[in-house]
Formats: structure tokens, C-alpha cells, sequence
């Protein structure tokens, strides 16, 4: 029993070497003077001041993760009452009649989604732009987001919510209170497995983009054939070093005020108990 | 609750029909046509009777279940070590974030670390087994492939076991069963659900799966998502493209069926066939 | 609940931040009104940001950049509208297949004060005679390129050693059907346009013999495989080809002399244009010989432009592999748009090559 814990550490260290192995290589490369992802031959800061007087490219990564996030904000909405709605169906062959038209866009090629997609806001007349990315957006991250959710929803124990209700809970607060918190676990994933497929989306944002409107991926696949120049790799490095201080930070802030709330309660009880 | 589930539900269906029952039809539309808009089903036809698109179709199945199962073989360990870890969040995130760098960078990266005066060589001469060729083998772009599904199987794999009741695993062992036992027939069964969507998550898309094969594989694995690709970006013929698509879609249908409880659907069928006798 | 509504506040906080962020970054960069914007549609990086700058501050235009990575991606988008582009610049097949469809606007020359730096060898070309339609913005070759650390000058002169035993699996390729079989068809004595099925088939057979000297097939990452050394010899473009030979001196660009493709990248104006005034100021600002020079240093291609050549470094001007003599340059054929049959079959061929290597 004393043993297994070291052996499983060092299998998750390995999975994580595994994972940001590339990404150190990308960081590391950021910083060669010789221009390209091969040979190291000194150290620079130059690829990163390119990249901080290139305005173009500082307005599309803002772009970029500002579609990012509000998209997946709404897809994680939507495709949380998705989920919901679709395990609240009696008939299995609607549950999988449902199920399979939400997995559609997540088996067919971004080519076809973007070629159909572009074609559809066309022929409703709707302008191409941050709009049209926006919806697309929102569009190709629900079926993550459904599939995300629906074990968590079809975990819900019937019993659980009998009895909030037996207990006289109304049904909005059976929903916020008892099924919400429940599934939180599932909507999280989903959230940032939405924000991951639409930062990583090239082909579908290229179709249905217009009016000026880039984002990151197209213009880095747009650049393939010129080469990609190593100010991209330096902007990689600022937005990972970026989202981890990010990621870090948010997790010990909340660490901290909830272990201070914690305290603070029991000191209340303490004193309660005083007096 | 009735009513205001299906209220708040509208988004949804709204979605479905708009973003997914419009361009399936657009699809299934434009498979059924030629370039001049007359009906044919010369596309299915064609499909049908090539020996090239059957191979295509064996080796996506074939490669989108190698990815799924290696994946799996990684992230369910994974997975399950990190919840009896402190800071669970905290590692869940960091398992996410690599996904947030542009997939086509990573694999540049990938092309670095594999290349024949790569890190990776460099550490096989170092242990003495000596230089090999990484790249274009079914090696490389499997374990490419698998690296960027990975945080997707974890996730509601993560999800599944967090929510399994200590209690169980625990009873089982004092009960007498063997770890393995205990794994097999209490923890896994338990957290199947999660097992289920990661599978999902991971498999579908990876059967339309095409920059990778060129990238990484140097076009020694093709699969349908490198037809339709060239079907709508080098040839044009959306026709064509949309019909390898449609048979994506149904080969996708048919292993959502296999693959969902099919003793509870067996049951059902039973019932409803005593209904209507 | 509480929590989830926080976080929802929070995402929605972050996102009016990067909104209002966004917009104060694109307004110091001077966009203004659409009146005096020009909507350039362009491959990435393919243009020196400067130069932009520059036409920018001259002539008070906007210049709006979007980006494109395949002559057919651009050609969906332009045809189905929703952006009205007012300059693009795609390849030369695409510029007939887009004259068929009529999704271009002639040029009148006359407007063009700097066309007459351009030179004769590189207009009138077959995909648009007269120039009617575009101008040239750069141009290239297809070749082979290999790495003298392996391979000797002397091995490959011609398309026909590619065929040797000697490269098995030493052999990269771009992944494009008329390129490769193209070159397939130059060795037989052939034209590139070929259209009779005989022919094909019979290149098709020659092809199929070449993949057991094929190491792998792959589009631009072929720059980062040469310069690593992953393979002794690839087949592609000049501008590829110049890229890598910048980043490792053991690599050189051979054009066989028997001929090969010449490529072109011209600027023409689609029909979409809203701002004719602004694309022609471009199109002639371009073609200025200071503006190509400068064009054709950072991009690395060979520029059309006579007068701009000779402002370049004599280093880049004399090197024959991307400027190549006039005795190999007159043997060059350039692509025609051959329909959409053809170009299947084509596809199909090289699709079947590619199957076969397995």
C-alpha cells in the first residue's frame, strides 16, 4: 500500500512530461536568434519585441479569445439544457435519435461544417464577420458541451430530487440548488473543452469569416506557406506562460479566501459556543 | 418544470435545426446531385464500387479505434491517479492547458522532437538503442494523434470516478476480492458512463481525422477525412465530398447503436412487441 | 449557484475587457471609415507589413488584410460573397478558372503608371492573355531540391533521376496532383496540360514506379523536414525552396533543364470590389520598383518586375536558381485550368499513387 502511491506519481509525471514536452519545445525556440525551430544558436529577445509592435497581431489574439470565451459561455448554456432536455426523453429511441444529430457536427470534417455553414449565412443574407464566427463558434462547441454533461445528468439519482421536492424545495430551487451542483463537475469540462475546440478551429472560421475579422488559427495556417515566422512561437509563449499564471492564480485565490471562510466560521461557532 | 425545462430547451432544438438538420440536408442534397443540379446517385455509385474509398473507410475505422483504445490505455490511469490527488482542480486545468497552443504549432514541435537529429533520437542513441526513423510511421501519428485526444478521455473519465462512493471499492476489498477484482467488477463498471462519453469525444471526431495523416504520417496513412478534404478543396466537387461525408455520419450512427446499452434496448423491443400482439 | 453565476460574471467581465481592448488596438492602427478602406485578400505573410505602412501614410487608404491558405479556399469565398474583397492574389490557374466564372474585373492598364517596369517575359501568359485581368505580383518554378551532404550537383539534372534506385525511400514530395504529375508528364516529353487519358495513364504507370523512392508526401511542412535533414531530396517550389536554403546552406535548387512549371502570383481585382480607386492606387504603389524590391526581399520570391530586380542585391539578382537563364525559362509551361473532369482525373490519379505506396 505504501509503494503504489510512488509508482502512480511517477506515471502521472510521465503523462505530464508527455503533455508539455512540445509546448516546452515551442518556448524554447522563442527564443533562438537564428530565426527557425532547429538549430539554437543564441539567445534573443528579438522575436518577442516583433511581436509586441505587431498590432495587427495583438488585435487578433484579443479577437481570438474573446470569441473564444463568449462562445463557449453560450455553447456551455445551451448545451447544458441540451443535455438535460435530451436524458429528460422517456423514449430511448428519441434519447438516441437526439444524441446522434448532436454528434453530426463532431464526426464531419471542419471543410463540410465550414463550406455549409458559409453557404447558410449567405443565403439568409447575414454579413460575414465577428457575428457569423461568433454563432459558428457556438455552434460546433455544443455537441462537446451535451457530451460533457449527459453522463453527469444521467448519474442524477431520481431519489435525489423526490426528495428535495418531498422536502418541499420549488422546482427552480431543485434546479439550482440539487441538479446544478451536481452536474457542475460535467458543465465545467464541457466549458473548457468548448474554449479549446474554438481556439484550435481553422478551417470552419475561415469560411465564415469576412469584413477584416481574423483569428489566430487562420492567420497561422494562412502563413504555412511562407513559413511560420518564430514571432508566432514567442506569442504562443506569452499566451501559455499568460493562461498558466492565470490558472494558478485563480486556483490559490480561491483557495484562500474559501480555507478564510472556513476559518472564519468556526471562529463564529467558537464564539457562539463561548457564549 | 415540465414547462419551463422546455422553455429553456429552445435554444437547443433551435440549434439542431438550424446548425444540423439544415446542412445535413445541404449535404445529403448535394450528394444526390451533379455539378449541373440533376439528380444522380452516380456519387454513392462511385463510392460503392472503388476499392480505394473501401480501404479509406477500413483504415479511418481502423486508426480512429487504435487512437481511441491508446488513449484510453493512457487516461484512464491517469485520470484515476489525479482523483486521490490534493489540488485535484489545480491538475485538472494543467491537463487542459497544453490543448489552448494551435494544434498545427504542436505538431511542428512534434516534427523537431522526431526528426532524425532530434531530441528523441538523441535520447535513443543515448541509451544506446541507437538513431530510427520516427516520422511517417503508424507510431508517430498514433501517438501524435492520441497526444492531442488525450485531455479529452480524461476529463469525464475524471468526472465518473470522483463521483464513484469510496464506500464501494472499499467493501468490495474487505469483502476479499483482489484489486484487479475490485477494478473489474466494482470501480470500472461504476465509472462506465465516463468511460462512454471520453469514448465518444475521442473516437468520432478521429474518424474524420486528416491534417495529422499528412503532417505527421507524410500521407502513408489516408483516410476518409483526406478524400473529403480534396474532394472540396483541390478538386472542387462538393458533390462527391458531401457523399463521404454522409457515409461518415452513418458509420458514426452505427456505432452510436452499437455502443449504447443494448440489453436495457433488447428489453424495450420486448415490451413494445407484447404491446402491439 | 453562487459560484457558477460568478464565474459566468467573471467570463463576461474578461470578455468586455478584450472588446474594448480590441478596439482601441485597431483604432491606433487607423482603422477608419469603410470609404477609404481597401479589402486586400492575400496568402499569409505574404506581403511586407511595412510596405503596408507605407501605402497606408501615401495615399490615406486603410488597407484591411485577410487571409487565405489555398487559390480553391479563397475561390469558395470570393464566389459566395459576404466580404466585399478588393484585391486578391491568387495563382495562375485559379485566375482563369476565376475569369470563367466571371468573378473578375478587367484592369485597365492605362491606370497603371508603374506597369511599364514590368517584364515582357512574364506578361501574356496563357491563363490570361493581354493581362487583361491581372498583374504580376510574383513568380516561381517547380524543382527539385536537395541536400549536398548526400546527393552530388551532378545526380540531379533531370526529372528522370528521381527514378533511380539509388533514392529508395529518400524522396519527398509536395502534395499536389498536378505538380507531381506534371513533372511525371515533362519527363515522358509531355505537356503539364495534358488532357488524353492515354498519356495520363501512362504517366500515372511511370508515377506509381517512383513510390519506392517516395518517402513521404506532405504540403509546407516540407520546409521544416528539408531543413532538418529528414530527407536528401524533395520536389517543390522555388519559393519553398528559397525559404529553406535561407535556413540551411547544405540545401540547393535545381530547375531541370528539359523544363518544368512556372507558377505566377497576380494581383486581380474581383468582381466583389467596392473600392476600385484603392485597389488600382495598390496595384501601382506595388509595382513601384522601390515597393517590389523591398517586396522581394522580404518575401523571398522571385519578383516579375525588371526595374525592381535590378535595385536588388547583386547576390539575389545573379543566383540562378531562382532566376533562372532565359534559355530555361523560355522551356517553362504554365498551368491551364483543364474543367473540372480533367482535374478529378488528375486527382484520382494521384490519390490511386498515393494508395499504392502502402
Amino acid at each position: 500500500m505504501m509503494k503504489k502511491p510512488r509508482i502512480s506519481s511517477l506515471y502521472l509525471i510521465l503523462v505530464f512530461i508527455i503533455l508539455y514536452t512540445p509546448i516546452f519545445y515551442l518556448i524554447y525556440y522563442s527564443f533562438n536568434a537564428g530565426g527557425n525551430m532547429n538549430n539554437f544558436t543564441g539567445f534573443t529577445w528579438e522575436h518577442y519585441r516583433t511581436l509586441f509592435s505587431d498590432q495587427r497581431i495583438l488585435v487578433i489574439v484579443l479577437d481570438t479569445l474573446l470569441i473564444a470565451l463568449l462562445s463557449s459561455l453560450v455553447a456551455t448554456i445551451v448545451g447544458t439544457f441540451g443535455a438535460l432536455g435530451i436524458s429528460g426523453h422517456k423514449k430511448a429511441a428519441t434519447r438516441s435519435t437526439l444524441l446522434t444529430l448532436n454528434n453530426v457536427l463532431m464526426v464531419s470534417p471542419d471543410v463540410i461544417i465550414g463550406a455549409s455553414f458559409l453557404i447558410l449565412f449567405t443565403s439568409l443574407g447575414i454579413g460575414l464577420g465577428f457575428g457569423s464566427v461568433l454563432v459558428s463558434h457556438i455552434a460546433f462547441s455544443i455537441p462537446i458541451v451535451v457530451l460533457m454533461v449527459l453522463p453527469k445528468v444521467n448519474e442524477l439519482d431520481p431519489a435525489l430530487l423526490n426528495a428535495a421536492q418531498d422536502l418541499g424545495a420549488s422546482k427552480a430551487q431543485t434546479f439550482w440548488r440539487v441538479i446544478i451542483p451536481y452536474i457542475t463537475p460535467g458543465i465545467l469540462s464541457g466549458f473548457f473543452m468548448a474554449f479549446t475546440y474554438s481556439l484550435d478551429d481553422f478551417a470552419v472560421t475561415f469560411f465564415v469569416t469576412g469584413n477584416g475579422f481574423t483569428t489566430l488559427s487562420v492567420e497561422i495556417y494562412s502563413r504555412a506557406r511562407q513559413g511560420i515566422s518564430l514571432e508566432i512561437n514567442a506569442l504562443s509563449a506569452v499566451m501559455f506562460i499568460f493562461a498558466l499564471l492565470l490558472v494558478v492564480g485563480y486556483y490559490f485565490v480561491n483557495q484562500y479566501s474559501r480555507s478564510r471562510r472556513q476559518r472564519q466560521k468556526r471562529h463564529e461557532q467558537a464564539e457562539v459556543t463561548l457564549r | 418544470m415540465k414547462k419551463s425545462k422546455q422553455f429553456f430547451m429552445v435554444p437547443y432544438f433551435l440549434w439542431i435545426a438550424l446548425f444540423v438538420v439544415a446542412p445535413l440536408l445541404l449535404i445529403l442534397y448535394q450528394s444526390l446531385t451533379d455539378g449541373q443540379g440533376h439528380f444522380t446517385i452516380q456519387n454513392y455509385l462511385t463510392y460503392g464500387s472503388s476499392s480505394v474509398y473501401l480501404k479509406m473507410s477500413l483504415n479511418s475505422l481502423w486508426y480512429a479505434f487504435l487512437i481511441t483504445v491508446i488513449t484510453l490505455l493512457i487516461s484512464y490511469p491517469a485520470a484515476y491517479i489525479l482523483s486521490r490527488l490534493k489540488h485535484q482542480q489545480l491538475w485538472l486545468l494543467l491537463i487542459i492547458l497544453p490543448t489552448w497552443i494551435n494544434l498545427l504549432l504542436k505538431a511542428y514541435a512534434f516534427i523537431g522532437l522526431f526528426s532524425r537529429a532530434g531530441a528523441v533520437n538523441h535520447f535513443l542513441m543515448f541509451i544506446g538503442i541507437g538513431p530510427k526513423q520516427i516520422l511517417f510511421s503508424d507510431f508517430s501519428f498514433l501517438l501524435v494523434a492520441s497526444y492531442i485526444e488525450i485531455p479529452f478521455m480524461i476529463l469525464p473519465i475524471y468526472n465518473a470516478i470522483v463521483q464513484l462512493d469510496p464506500a464501494l471499492p472499499n467493501a468490495s476489498r474487505d469483502l476479499g476480492a483482489s484489486p484487479w477484482q475490485t477494478f473489474r467488477l466494482v470501480t470500472f463498471p461504476l465509472t462506465l458512463s465516463g468511460v462512454k462519453a471520453g469514448v465518444q469525444a475521442v473516437f468520432i471526431p478521429s474518424l474524420s481525422l486528416f491534417m495529422l495523416t499528412r503532417l505527421i504520417g507524410g500521407n502513408r496513412v489516408i483516410t476518409l477525412g483526406t478524400a473529403i478534404e480534396e474532394h472540396f478543396l483541390t478538386t472542387m466537387n462538393w458533390g462527391m465530398g458531401s457523399t463521404i461525408g454522409v457515409i461518415l455520419i452513418v458509420m458514426m450512427f452505427v456505432i452510436m447503436i452499437l455502443t449504447n446499452d443494448r440489453k436495457k434496448k433488447r428489453r424495450e423491443v420486448l415490451d413494445d412487441e407484447k404491446a402491439t400482439h | 449557484m453562487k459560484k457558477i453565476m460568478m464565474m459566468m460574471a467573471t467570463i463576461l467581465a474578461l470578455c468586455g475587457v478584450l472588446f474594448i481592448g480590441s478596439k482601441q488596438l485597431s483604432a491606433q492602427a487607423g482603422a477608419t471609415t469603410q470609404a477609404n478602406t481597401l479589402n486586400l485578400y492575400n496568402w499569409g505573410d505574404y506581403i511586407d507589413p511595412a510596405l503596408l505602412k507605407k501605402f497606408e501614410k501615401q495615399t490615406g487608404y486603410h488597407v484591411q488584410y485577410e487571409t487565405f491558405d489555398s487559390n480553391e479556399a479563397m475561390f469558395t469565398k470570393i464566389k459566395q460573397g459576404g466580404t466585399a474583397y478588393d484585391l486578391a492574389i491568387p495563382s495562375d490557374y485559379m485566375i482563369e478558372k476565376m475569369k470563367k466564372a466571371k468573378l473578375l474585373l478587367p484592369i485597365d492598364q492605362q491606370k497603371l503608371s508603374n506597369f511599364k517596369y514590368l517584364d515582357q517575359h512574364f506578361l501574356d501568359q496563357s491563363f490570361d492573355r493581354g493581362n487583361r485581368y491581372s498583374i504580376p505580383y510574383f513568380w516561381g518554378t517547380l524543382g527539385i531540391i536537395y541536400n549536398d551532404q548526400q546527393v552530388k550537383a551532378s545526380e540531379v539534372q533531370h526529372w528522370d533521376d528521381l527514378w533511380a534506385p539509388k533514392w529508395q525511400n529518400d524522396l519527398m514530395l509536395v502534395d499536389s496532383a498536378r505538380d507531381i504529375l506534371g513533372m511525371t508528364l515533362i519527363s515522358q516529353g509531355q505537356s503539364v496540360n495534358t488532357t488524353d487519358t492515354a498519356i495520363l495513364n501512362q504517366a500515372s504507370r511511370k508515377l506509381d514506379r517512383l513510390s519506392i523512392n517516395v518517402k513521404a508526401i506532405v504540403a509546407d511542412e516540407i520546409k521544416t523536414y528539408m531543413i532538418q535533414n529528414e530527407a536528401p531530396l524533395a520536389v517543390t517550389w522555388s519559393g519553398e525552396a528559397a525559404e529553406m536554403i535561407e535556413q540551411n546552406q547544405h540545401l540547393h535548387y535545381v530547375v531541370p533543364s528539359e523544363g518544368s512549371n512556372a507558377w505566377y502570383d497576380n494581383m486581380v481585382i474581383p468582381k466583389t470590389a467596392k473600392h476600385q480607386k484603392a485597389a488600382y492606387a495598390f496595384i501601382n504603389f506595388m509595382l513601384a520598383p522601390e515597393n517590389a524590391a523591398q517586396n522581394a526581399e522580404y518575401v523571398g520570391y522571385a519578383t516579375p518586375n525588371k526595374a525592381a530586380k535590378a535595385l536588388l542585391p547583386r547576390k539575389i539578382r545573379d543566383d540562378r536558381q531562382f532566376y533562372p537563364p532565359l534559355s530555361t525559362v523560355e522551356k517553362l509551361e504554365v498551368y491551364q485550368d483543364l474543367g473540372a473532369t480533367k482535374v478529378e482525373q488528375y486527382n484520382d490519379l494521384f490519390l490511386k499513387f498515393k494508395m499504392y505506396r502502402q
